[in-house]
């Protein structure tokens, strides 16, 4: 097993922050047979006696977690974001009712996911887990940020969801400044005042070069890294739809109940403002090379530019 | 510091068991009776199988019901809540207004078990098949941290027809387990019918058997043999057991017993007179 590369996947950053948290013995971690994807096999090579091995059988995974929250333990159960969704009764009534502390964590989230085909593409699960009372929900961009909102977790106080992705994308963030993110404040990536771009997930990336190619045409926006889906910082919405007047949401995720679901609530309660979405229409995705379906689902940086100058013309 | 254990009550005797049981079936149907809805049936044929466990070699201190190496008891079928209540209630964990309030607005006594809600609940129940997985959770880390407290679990047998059970059937004997127990409440009926209807299981401790576990087979109203069990299962550190259980579904009411209609049914006043002169 290496070590996670430098600038690697964002599941690569899940797996060297249970490795730093470790040393806590109440952290204890439980896979259900894709540790190696999830990376929990980093933990698990370290220390054996506190990794529990469930099998293919995440219902049983979910309630064996709670059980060991409830007895003092910090469970870090990981598998597949689509088969954590399998679970989501028991993540719901065996976990997040009672408020048991456990921290879930679904790798390979979104069509990023790519050749494996629709099966394996959760575009749902950010929605889902949002709709759970008790639950927070990250969803962060690269290793760096990963690792460090999973460092925080271990001093949280309700269960988590947090979605990591398959595939390396550039570091969004710095070894210092990763050090300022906060779970439930999103992170301003680039100062804007034409248009809001928040983004999360792999699609920060994306909206970095879309924000990039506006510039070049005279259009200055900002680009938020929304990294926790909940509690959603409303606070930093609300400033972004006075500053800039328009918003744009980006996620590889269904248009309905995620990030842009969030995102429009809290503006429709409390500041009607612009917003166009980017992020898969109501439709599931299928095999396809990375870039090849963003482009294809209509997520990719092309489709952020037009959104972008869609909501200017809406102001 | 030394603590009042129930597990140090062994010698209580059957009459004094059943006395203790009799009294709790009467919280139970009282108590369905004044919330006008709860599942009388599961309750009446598990009470006496949860009096047998907290009376003798259940680890529990009453005056601290929340003391970290309490034995565990995963009420998996919760919907059978006004059993656990009454026992709670017989023990002074809670009250007799608290009976009262069941399924009311505010009442720490909810509609099903829940951890959140009551002191001396150890699970959050109400989905079925969830509460083995809960239990093996729980003997997983009272290993880790060499406690000796052991783990026990209730199920139905109709909550068998969830795949969860056997998940956690396979996990508990693969990772080695010997304190975790469970007892199945074998009544033969569920929700809508019995289960030959419904979807009969089959011989249920052969097929723990088959995942591993200690099979007991035990009357699940005899308190002789429901003693016996419990305490050969508890002694034994080395496995887990099933305790297979059979029992009649609401034991104790003539009316109700093998009676599929008071799964989910309250009595009506003048069923509650019939049910109280026959527990009286």
């Amino acid at each position: 097993m290496s070590a996670p590369s430098s600038g690697g996947a964002s599941r690569d950053g899940y797996g060297s922050a249970l490795l730093k948290l470790a040393s806590d013995q109440r952290v204890v971690v439980l896979e259900a047979d894709l540790g190696k994807s999830t990376k929990s096999c980093l933990f698990r090579a370290e220390n054996p006696e506190r990794t529990i091995s469930m099998g293919i059988a995440e219902q049983n995974m979910m309630l064996v977690s709670a059980g060991m929250a409830s007895s003092g333990k910090i469970p870090f159960a990981s598998t597949f974001a689509i088969f954590t969704e399998r679970a989501f009764e028991q993540v719901r009534n065996g976990i997040a009712r009672p408020g048991l502390v456990v921290h879930i964590c679904g790798s390979h989230g979104g069509i990023h996911t790519g050749t494996d085909g629709s099966s394996a593409q959760s575009i749902e699960d950010l929605a889902i887990y949002r709709t759970i009372p008790n639950m927070t929900v990250l969803h962060p961009c690269d290793d760096l940020s990963t690792e460090e909102l999973t460092l925080q977790l271990l001093n949280h106080d309700r269960p988590s969801y947090t979605r990591t992705a398959r595939n390396k994308v550039p570091r969004v963030y710095t070894q210092n400044n990763v050090k300022e993110i906060k779970i439930g404040k999103g992170s301003i990536v680039k100062e804007g005042n034409d248009v809001a771009i928040i983004a999360c997930g792999v699609m920060v990336n994306e909206a970095k070069i879309a924000a990039e190619k506006l510039s070049e045409e005279g259009i200055n926006a900002s680009v938020i890294d929304m990294h926790t889906i909940k509690p959603l910082d409303g606070e930093l919405i609300g400033k972004l739809a006075k500053e800039c007047g328009c918003i744009v949401t980006v996620e590889d995720h269904s248009v309905i109940g995620g990030l842009g679901g969030g995102v429009s609530e809290y503006l429709a309660r409390n500041i009607p403002t612009p917003l166009e979405m980017v992020g898969v229409e109501d439709r599931f995705g299928e095999s396809g090379d990375t870039s090849e379906l963003m482009s294809h689902l209509n997520i990719d940086f092309n489709a952020i530019i037009s959104a972008a100058k869609a909501a200017i013309k809406r102001k | 510091m030394t603590r009042v254990q129930r597990g140090a009550n062994i010698s209580i005797s059957e009459v004094q068991l059943m006395e203790i049981a009799r009294k709790c079936r009467i919280d139970i149907v009282e108590m369905v009776h004044k919330a006008g809805a709860g599942h009388p049936g599961g309750s009446l044929s598990a009470i006496d199988l949860i009096v047998g466990l907290y009376e003798t070699e259940f680890r529990f201190d009453p005056a601290n019901p929340n003391w970290d190496d309490r034995d565990r008891f995963v009420m998996s079928k919760g919907h059978a809540s006004p059993a656990v209540y009454s026992m709670l209630h017989h023990l002074g964990v809670i009250t007799q207004s608290d009976i009262d309030s069941f399924r009311t607005l505010g009442s720490i006594c909810q509609g099903h078990v829940d951890m959140k809600w009551t002191d001396g609940v150890d699970f959050s129940a109400g989905s079925l098949g969830m509460g083995l997985s809960f239990g093996l959770g729980c003997a997983i880390a009272a290993r880790m941290d060499s406690s000796e407290r052991n783990i026990w679990v209730m199920i139905g047998d109709g909550e068998t027809q969830e795949g969860q059970i056997w998940e956690a059937a396979m996990a508990t004997s693969f990772h080695n387990i010997g304190n975790l127990n469970v007892i199945i409440d074998r009544n033969r009926i569920q929700n809508d019918d019995f289960m030959e209807v419904q979807m009969e299981i089959g011989d249920i401790g052969a097929k723990f058997q088959s995942f591993g576990w200690k099979v007991i087979e035990i009357d699940g109203h005899n308190m002789t043999e429901i003693v016996e069990a419990i305490k050969q299962a508890n002694n034994d550190q080395t496995q887990a057991y099933a305790i297979v259980a059979h029992t009649i579904k609401g034991k104790g009411v003539s009316f109700m017993e093998n009676n599929p209609a008071f799964h989910g049914k309250a009595p009506t006043d003048e069923e509650l007179v019939l049910a109280l002169e026959e527990l009286s």
